[in-house]
């Protein structure tokens, strides 16, 4: 009964996870590019280090993220991890006291009510009801953790994801671990009349047993056993993300960012996902019943090396998913990278895209290809800057390629380039120095991948904003209630939150409402989703607009021609582009009349 | 007269249904039907990006697919944009750019199996 | 006859509904015609000319009218039914609190209404001046305007665009409208008799030209009045400084996309169900078909009868259809109506 040998299958797990573990890290970090390196080296020299590990603290124990979006759920995640690191901590601080020195074999805690079983060292009781106080932590999460996967509903979870052989081994596992642990030290209190509240508690029940001695070493044993069977499966399990997270947060603070290309960051990422689900239950697609492309299944097909491009691109790439992750994996830049890898063999080169010569002028305007669809902006846009009687150069009136962000979003980057790098000198050769823009989705990739040097890129409404301000422009306020739609590109897409309101706010009130901004739906006509079919699209956005009209606007506004389009198929609100209202409710200027009473209210032709 | 390439590039006088290559056809056909619904109305061609900057025509992209013509409609294919314009007027709702994204990936394929000539 | 003649309440005063009334009542039933405008006559008190003959649908209405007023017809204007419900053995329609009146039988001649060609945005309607819809031209030319563009000017080409919110998914309907093609063909001959300098386009998906005597006025507006014909659909319009427009399809004959400039762009506006088809259907009691109009009970057998036993219906509230074709339904539905009541003595 002496022998020790119980702790060879937890001594033998926790030697094959830190050898992967050691494995695993020294290839995704030298599998960085060097600039990447070099970024890592950097600010672990530097003070964002503990940067670092306190948001490794923050998210990775206590889970912060998850509690703000589900408090139930942020609580059981929490117990877990933030009860078993405390659960370690104590226990080497209560051995540590016990054997009167700062080395203990590191085994010792996990096991200690087996080597310990006289309570002769100080605080002995303290420790004793903290141990027990703190597995109760724990075990009301494991609890929690099992009431989940029964009843999902209860926390307020539409849907959970499903598990491989590896995830059931170690959730199996670790569901077993701390019953066992208990039941283990109990039957030590048992034996030894210790125990504080939790474990004598049980301990006397057992020890009506008559033979309690028997089972102590058998007990000690399945705890061994499910710890090691917990830590070989963890890295092939879901359970992976527990140290990835640790590793992705310090990559992460370092800069590191993907560059249109995989790189071992993209591993690191994909390693990172917990599968906690919250990404399903926020994605439109499954109003349209879409059901297995969501960015969990796309981190997990990454994983298994089973991603197709029905899966691929079948997603409208919102980045409602990314705003609510947890962990903060860049969902969206992931799924555009594996697209760049599924699309690299054919990418276009446009050999006939010729360099027309440009007219100097001070304000180049990009209507791009959606906005030709929707004169209804155009018109405004020319009868803005007629108004303000700016030297610009409609760009694309006649003909102009694309800006390429459609391209970039189908993952043909490099075919993308050529249709840039044409657009740039065309653009910089009239000598302007502002571009003005009318469409989210070019406004993207004119700030992110165009060159344009001096020139500065604005959308429409931050053109409208100066006018407005240098009082070239005068608009009147109207008594209208209008509802601003943020657009994905624009919103999650570029963080324009705030500018499209306050210029909205000059003519009109807005209405506030719960899902705008970050948790803003997607129009549902997204350029980004490949695959969707066009009642699945109706299905996303008739949901957006049941839930607008709720508030009973008097006019739906967005900045984007592609949501104008999309919204204006359902007649039920009607539907106008931020440039339309502003020129409806412009004050012409002479009119001195008119000019002088700035609050003098229109009368609506348009209702 | 730049335009009269599409004469010469044709590959025969007349459409032989018999010798048609469905390969292609096939794979895309696997993923997306909807472009077997096009009532040829041109709105496509009308307002595409790219056919405003050469000679190129969406519509025809669906009729050589369906009549197997793969080496012109390999050449045609790349002049693509995928500015979405032609899905956002289809008035069949056919999903172009999905169908050209198949067909591009479909090519592909049959180009790294040393197929095509 | 009965000693109590029955009571039908025929709902909309269109042309559909005027000939439904004069019949029944000319065989002994009694009618309360009741109109949501303030006069009855419908589209066609709009309309300049009919095709295939180009005669004047004035005359039609007024024959109508005065066939309304026989003794047994009472018409109501200005008032519409907002409500339907079944009641025993008879029908109570209401108009909001106003207006409240029970009927044995009714029959919903609601029509059509025509589609909004500003929901195309892209064909600039509303936005760009010289953007008309068919309506538009068929006002202009009953008021005996001269047709000029918005800044007065005579125009020199004008394209007619065929299909506008018809065989559209983007529109929402995907049906055919039916009489746009051939009143295409009859405003493109009407134009052309007026300004006889001025091109004239019609830009077409397919022509369905389905009356015998239709492709002999397409063969008219071809060889006498030079009608030419481009088999395209247009894609989008821009306004140009001038205010003139630049449209753009494809020539799908040639293959090629196609800009024209044109001074001025008619719009053939399809018909989409009566916006009032919800007040009927909203209990359940009459179903609609796929499209939205009223849903018969049988295509072939009974055109006229609703989904609802006692509620009968005719014109284009069943599907588009020319005036000629709404009166002969008309006078169906008619006899529809008596036979169900001779069958119930």
């Amino acid at each position: 009964m002496n022998g020790k040998y119980f702790i060879i299958p937890f001594l033998a797990g926790m030697a094959y996870l830190f050898l992967i573990l050691i494995v695993r890290g020294i290839r995704w970090i030298s599998g960085l590019s060097k600039i990447d390196k070099l970024r890592l080296f950097q600010s672990l020299k530097s003070g964002r280090t503990l940067k670092s590990l306190k948001e490794a603290f923050v998210e990775g124990l206590l889970h912060r993220k998850i509690f703000l979006k589900n408090p139930v759920l942020g609580y059981m995640h929490m117990s877990l991890a933030f009860g078993w690191f405390l659960l370690i901590v104590m226990g080497h601080v209560e051995a540590m006291v016990a054997e009167g020195s700062l080395s203990v074999p590191f085994y010792m805690p996990i096991f200690f009510r087996y080597f310990k079983t006289t309570e002769d060292f100080p605080l002995a009781r303290f420790f004793s009801f903290m141990m027990d106080l703190l597995l109760l932590f724990v075990l009301s999460g494991v609890g929690l953790a099992m009431l989940k996967r029964f009843k999902k509903s209860l926390f307020g979870m539409k849907r959970t994801t499903r598990l491989k052989l590896f995830d059931r081994i170690a959730l199996t596992s670790l569901w077993l671990i701390f019953p066992l642990r208990l039941l283990a030290e109990s039957i030590a209190a048992a034996i030894s009349h210790n125990g504080s509240f939790l474990t004598s508690g049980i301990g006397k029940i057992l020890s009506s047993s008559q033979h309690i001695e028997l089972l102590n070493t058998p007990a000690w044993l399945a705890y061994s056993l499910v710890l090691g069977f917990f830590f070989i499966a963890l890295p092939n399990s879901r359970y992976m993300h527990i140290p990835a997270e640790i590793l992705f947060i310090f990559l992460r603070n370092s800069g590191i960012r993907l560059k249109k290309q995989n790189t071992t960051y993209t591993d690191v990422q994909v390693f990172s996902c917990s599968r906690c689900g919250i990404c399903l239950d926020n994605c439109q697609l499954s109003t349209a019943g879409i059901r297995d492309t969501q960015s969990v299944y796309l981190l997990k097909n990454i994983r298994n090396k089973d991603l197709d491009d029905e899966h691929l691109f079948n997603c409208l790439l919102c980045g409602k998913c990314q705003i609510d992750c947890p962990v903060g994996i860049e969902t969206i830049d992931l799924r555009i990278t594996q697209r760049i890898e599924s699309t690299r063999q054919y990418n276009s080169s446009y050999e006939y895209l010729e360099i027309n010569s440009s007219p100097s002028a001070k304000v180049v305007y990009f209507a791009g290809c959606m906005t030709h669809l929707t004169p209804g902006i155009i018109t405004a846009m020319q009868k803005i800057f007629e108004t303000a009687g700016e030297n610009y150069w409609f760009f694309d009136q006649e003909k102009a390629p694309c800006c390429g962000r459609p391209l970039m979003l189908a993952g043909q980057y490099e075919a993308a380039s050529k249709l840039i790098e044409n657009n740039s000198r065309q653009i910089l050769a009239s000598g302007a120095q502002t571009l003005v823009v009318s469409c989210p989705i070019c406004y993207k990739v004119f700030k992110e991948d165009y060159h344009l040097f001096n020139m500065e890129v604005l959308m429409h409404f931050e053109y409208i904003r100066r006018l407005i301000d240098r009082e070239i422009l005068q608009v009147a306020r109207s008594p209208q209630r209008l509802l601003y739609h943020d657009p994905c590109e624009l919103g999650r897409g570029m963080g324009m939150y705030k500018e499209p309101r306050e210029v909205l706010a000059m003519t009109g009130t807005l209405v506030s409402i719960r899902n705008e901004k970050e948790k803003a739906y997607c129009c549902g006509g997204s350029l980004g989703n490949l695959k969707i079919k066009q009642e699945e699209r109706d299905m996303i956005r008739n949901q957006a607009v049941n839930d607008y009209l709720e508030h009973s606007p008097d006019m739906l506004v967005t900045s984007c021609p592609m949501c104008k389009k999309t919204f204006a198929r359902n007649t039920r609100i009607p539907v106008l582009d931020i440039s339309e209202i502003i020129t409806r409710n412009m004050l012409s200027p002479g009119i001195p009349g008119l000019t002088e009473s700035k609050e003098c209210i229109l009368e609506e032709e348009y209702i | 007269m730049k335009d009269l390439d599409f004469l010469t590039s044709t590959p025969s006088r007349q459409i032989d249904y018999e010798k048609f290559d469905t390969r292609l056809l096939d794979s895309v056909l696997e993923n997306e039907t909807s472009f077997l619904t096009c009532m040829s109305c041109g709105g496509c061609t009308a307002t595409c990006s790219a056919g405003n900057l050469t000679n190129f025509n969406v519509r025809k992209i669906g009729l050589m697919l369906r009549r197997g013509e793969i080496d012109q409609l390999s050449v045609e294919i790349e002049k693509c944009m995928f500015c979405g314009k032609c899905t956002l007027v289809c008035p069949r709702d056919i999903n172009i750019r999905n169908v050209v994204l198949l067909i591009k990936k479909g090519i592909a394929l049959l180009k790294t199996e040393n197929i095509l000539s | 006859m009965m000693n109590k003649p029955r009571h039908i309440a025929v709902i909309g005063g269109g042309i559909a509904g005027m000939e439904t009334a004069s019949r029944l009542a000319q065989a002994g039933y009694k009618i309360t015609l009741i109109e949501k405008e303030r006069i009855t006559g419908g589209h066609l008190t709009q309309w300049s000319h009919l095709f295939p003959d180009s005669s004047d649908p004035a005359i039609v209405v007024s024959r109508l009218s005065s066939a309304l007023s026989h003794q047994n017809i009472k018409v109501i204007t200005s008032t519409e039914i907002t409500d339907i419900s079944k009641n025993g053995q008879y029908f109570n329609l209401k108009s909001g609190s106003e207006m409240s009146l029970n009927a044995d039988a009714i029959v919903v001649t609601s029509g059509f209404h025509l589609f909004d060609a500003s929901r195309k945005e892209e064909y600039g309607y509303g936005l760009f001046d010289n953007v008309l819809t068919s309506a538009d031209l068929e006002l202009m030319m009953k008021n005996e305007k001269p047709i000029r563009t918005a800044s007065g000017k005579k125009p020199r080409r004008i394209a007619i665009i065929h299909c506008v919110g018809s065989r559209d998914a983007k529109a929402g309907n995907t049906y055919c409208s039916k009489v746009c093609c051939i009143t295409g063909i009859k405003q493109a001959i009407e134009l052309n008799k007026r300004l006889p300098e001025c091109e004239i386009f019609c830009f077409y998906m397919d022509l369905r030209l389905y009356g015998s005597s239709f492709d002999g006025l397409y063969l008219t507006a071809q060889q006498k009045h030079k009608v030419q014909f481009i088999r395209g659909r247009l894609s989008e319009a821009a306004e140009k400084p001038d205010k003139s427009l630049q449209i753009k399809a494809e020539d799908t004959l040639s293959g090629r996309p196609l800009r024209m400039d044109v001074d001025m762009i008619i719009l053939l506006v399809g018909m989409e169900p009566g916006i009032s088809h919800n007040n009927f259907s909203r209990n359940g009691s009459v179903q609609l078909d796929e499209n939205g109009f009223l849903k018969c009970k049988d295509v072939h057998a009974a055109r006229n009868l609703t989904t609802q036993t006692g509620i009968f219906m005719a014109g284009t509230c069943i599907c588009p259809m020319s005036v000629s074709e709404t009166l002969e339904n008309a006078r169906s539905a008619a006899l529809e109506v008596i036979n169900y009541f001779e069958r119930k003595m």
